[in-house]
């Protein structure tokens, strides 16, 4: 890689960036040259986000400098970034859901004035899909697309509007590993093309994948900046926690015990009112992780949904420790102490408006001791979101910090702590349905998520997983039911099987015959 | 005698057809400005007493001056002037669209009552037109805004006369509703207006200005409100009735959602409205309901409400529908 002056894009100078309580960025350096991938490594809440928010002109430095081509720049909003050149992919979409994607897609441009030339544009997006590998439906509205099909619009977006300086933020945390690797194709081409791409993500294996240089924040700081010939996975794990991480989960052998939720043959509707399961029968028992493999959109939702008693089925019975709660609502299902973290944070896990404590106790908050007859405890809630704040590492200037100003993980966080801790009087939930639980969290956050399933899988409870990480899935799992198209194409043991064998289960290409409870 | 009861027919839904047209031009009209106010995120509960305010000054300005189009264009200015009160409070000073838009359809109510109160009325006939003659300041009604045949177009059997021997501004009003839909899903300041109500601070950061856009779709919306005034007074019912809108600005607001906030399905709902409306007149006519007249009156309110809710149904299926940002004030972050 070329790192003479002539070729940087984008340099940024001792930036410094505060919000109440936080110093979000504390003298930052970061350079960004034509023609390479850049990783944007750290812990949840080291500044990844504030940083490039910077550079996209959402946020205004208190402090430094901004180089643009060599040029000193002024960012005042992402009109002038994308003027400027460049364009960002956030960590949580911005595209407007009834739209299409041309006109999520050309929104903001100034050309053409007056009347819209969508058959043109649609065709351009279209080449433009076509150049990087991709097919997509210019005139299919926004709701309709899958979170990669979304991904692939807000990059578009940015592409359409002339960016040569891509940032994106934790592109591939909603993504399947087909689509990442499809996505990296991707960003390879476009890296040979002269374009300077800012990766930010949490997973070290991507890193290696794509990275050619990578910087690692921490606490606002820059601790390290490095090519990635001269990185190894330990060191750059040491340097974004601050102490060696272990990559490996100590899982000790225990006898599951009664059955804790059990479906039979059940049916239910998918949200365009479609069949999305079709004849489900699974139990997880006490003290045992029955994790759920599948790509995205086979019928994980919808399952996940059932077994929290969120969705409706159609046919067929929902147990919970031997008491029918078929279609019996939500709330008999949390009486029976069942937690749920759902896959989208933003919108199914926290109220975003408001703050940390209020969401730390929205699950239990009608039960004592938050409240009693109605009135709710605030020194029980305030307690409560202290000792949970400090237990699962989240940062925030203080409880009462609204839950949108957290940084992506640490909202993450907040889910996953009302979720495994949240219970009144320190019980441990019965069930805990999990759908894809560390999105977005860092290593740190990950080992400690990971590693608190299993140890209530040691205490009693029965953990179903949902993930599309394989390799979490064989980890934590005692056993591994398959879906694809709302059935279950085999249920096998990590130790027993192999990835080649689900992933073909996973594709609907093979199925076991006789599939044990 | 066959014949004969065909052509009783034909002439009867001919004319039921054509006051369709016109009760259905009223809410149309109403209901455009709003569709567009809303897609940009503002709600104006206004619209009944900008319409009002229309019609009252329609009638005053006829009567003084006989000058229809000065009728017209002072009776937009007026609800433009209450439109601009709205997005001042809801746009500016971000404060409760609910609370603003009620007070000013009360307002406009309440002011339209006091201006044509015969006694203040006469004085401002006089100060207009200090000529015009005191038995004229008396008069409640005034001509009715001529028809105009369309060559042609007028002698297509039944729907001719219907849509085609009309007034000049039902006839506005059809250009009015294919424009507005063009804009509005064609143009690139059309989707700035839908992109604004559906996320500001996007479209902010993306250098769309969201107040500006805002101001403008509230006051159009108020412009068309007293264009559906005016053109109730003198392009329906030439005859001045304190709160004669009766309700017509809420039908319009009930009729946007039913519409899905589409210009081209305000007009066919327009004319369905307009249709129970005539027909309630009709059937008022033809000597039923005289027992409890009420009855036939609620009509129109009642199909409003049904259709309202077998529709939010559908809506949320299809999830179609309500800007998201509609009723909700944006003011930049940081
Ligand atoms: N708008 C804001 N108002 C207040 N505090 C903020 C705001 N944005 C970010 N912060 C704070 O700044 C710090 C850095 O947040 P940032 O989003 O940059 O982290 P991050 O590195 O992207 O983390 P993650 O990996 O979890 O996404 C956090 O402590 C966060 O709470
Ligand atoms: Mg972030």
């Amino acid at each position: 890689m070329d790192t003479s002056p002539s070729k940087k894009l984008v340099e940024m100078r001792d930036i410094v960036k505060s919000f109440p309580g936080v110093l979000a960025n504390d003298h930052v350096n970061f350079t960004l040259y034509r023609g390479e991938i850049h990783a944007l490594l750290g812990e949840n809440g080291a500044g990844k986000t504030t940083l490039m928010n910077i550079l996209y002109g959402l946020y205004r430095p208190d402090e430094g400098k901004i180089l643009v081509r060599g040029k000193p720049v002024k960012i005042g909003s992402p009109a002038d970034a994308l003027h400027l050149g460049i364009g960002m992919v956030h960590q949580h979409f911005k595209l407007i859901p009834p739209h299409t994607v041309v006109e999520n897609v050309i929104l903001g441009l100034k050309s053409p004035r007056f009347k819209l030339d969508v058959g043109r544009a649609a065709h351009e997006i279209s080449d433009l899909a076509s150049r990087y590998g991709w097919k997509i439906n210019p005139f299919a509205r926004i709701w309709q697309l899958s979170a990669g099909e979304k991904q692939m619009v807000e990059i578009l977006k940015v592409l359409y509007h002339g960016a040569d300086i891509l940032i994106l933020d934790e592109p591939t945390s909603v993504l399947t590993p087909q689509e990442t690797r499809g996505l990296f194709e991707s960003l390879k081409k476009m890296r040979e093309e002269g374009k300077g791409i800012v990766f930010i993500t949490h997973k070290l294996e991507e890193v290696f994948a794509v990275g050619n240089r990578v910087t690692v924040m921490r606490k606002g700081r820059v601790v390290a900046t490095m090519s990635m010939e001269k990185a190894t996975r330990e060191e750059l794990a040491r340097l974004m926690v601050g102490r060696p991480v272990l990559f490996r989960l100590e899982k000790e052998s225990v006898e599951p015990g009664r059955p804790v939720l059990q479906l039979e043959d059940v049916h239910a509707l998918g949200e365009k009112g479609v069949p999305a399961l079709r004849g489900i029968t699974l139990i997880v028992r006490e003290r045992e992780v029955l994790g759920i493999a599948g790509v995205t959109g086979n019928g994980q939702l919808e399952l996940a949904e059932v077994a929290t008693g969120l969705r409706k089925v159609t046919h067929g019975r929902v147990v919970v420790d031997g008491v029918d709660v078929t279609n019996k609502g939500p709330r008999a299902f949390i009486e029976k102490g069942i937690a749920y973290i759902p896959a989208e944070r933003q919108r199914e896990g926290l109220v975003i408006g408001m703050n940390v404590a209020e969401n730390l106790v929205l699950r239990y908050y009608r039960y004592e001791p938050f409240s009693r007859r109605a009135v709710i405890n605030w020194r029980m809630v305030d307690e409560n979101a202290e000792k949970l704040v400090r237990k699962f590492e989240i940062v925030t200037p203080n409880v009462r910090e609204t839950t949108r100003h957290l940084s992506g993980g640490n909202q993450q966080k907040v889910v996953v702590a009302r979720e495994l801790g949240g219970r009144p009087g320190g019980k441990t939930p019965r069930l805990v349905v999990a759908m894809y639980p560390t999105r977005g969290l860092d290593v740190g956050a990950t080992e400690y998520v990971r590693k608190t399933l299993l140890r209530y899988r040691e205490m009693g409870s029965a953990i179903f997983l949902v993930s599309e990480d394989l390799e979490e899935i064989f980890q934590l799992s005692d056993r591994i039911a398959v879906i694809f198209e709302g059935q279950i194409m085999g249920v096998v043991r990590p130790s027993e099987t192999s990835y080649e064998e689900v992933g073909l289960m996973m594709a609907g290409a093979k199925r076991l015959e006789e599939i044990p409870a | 005698m066959g014949a004969e009861v065909v052509a009783v027919g034909v002439e009867w839904l001919g004319a039921f057809l054509s006051s369709t047209v016109q009760a259905g031009t009223v809410l149309l009209l109403a209901a455009l400005g709003e569709t567009y106010a809303e897609r940009s995120g503002i709600l104006n509960l206004g619209v009944e007493g900008m319409m009002i305010v229309g019609a009252a000054f329609s009638y005053l300005i006829t009567l003084a001056t006989g000058n229809d189009l000065l009728a017209i264009l002072v009776a937009m200015g007026m609800a433009t002037l209450l439109a601009l009160i709205h997005a001042v409070i809801s746009i500016s000073f971000r404060l409760n669209q609910i609370v603003s838009g009620l007070a000013i359809t009360l307002f406009g109510l309440g002011l339209s009552g006091y201006l044509t109160f015969p006694d203040v009325r006469v004085g401002i006939l006089r100060a207009i037109n200090p000529s015009l003659p005191m038995s004229m300041a008396y008069r409640q009604s005034t001509p009715k805004l001529p028809d105009i045949s369309i060559p042609l177009l007028s002698q297509i059997p039944v729907i001719g006369p219907a849509f085609f021997r009309q007034n000049a501004i039902i006839y506005a009003s059809y250009v009015l509703t294919v424009l507005l839909w063009w804009f509005l899903f064609k143009t690139r300041p059309g989707l700035n207006i839908r992109s604004v109500g559906e996320n500001p601070a996007m479209a902010d950061s993306l250098g769309i200005n969201v107040y500006l856009i805002r101001y403008v779709a509230t006051l159009l919306g108020g412009a068309l409100a007293g264009l559906a005034g005016a053109f109730l007074f003198i392009g329906y019912q030439p005859f001045w009735v304190e709160g004669m809108t009766a309700g017509r600005g809420f039908v319009a607001l009930a009729l946007v959602i039913f519409a899905a906030w589409s210009p081209l399905r305000v007009m066919a709902g327009a004319y369905l409205f307009g249709g129970v409306e005539a027909l309630q007149f009709r059937l008022q006519v033809l000597g039923y309901g005289t027992t409890a007249p009420q009855f036939l009156l609620m009509l129109p309110y009642v199909t409003t409400i049904i259709v309202l809710v077998a529709l939010s149904y559908e809506m949320i299926r299809k999830k179609i529908g309500v800007p998201a940002a509609l009723a909700i004030p944006y003011a930049r972050e940081e």
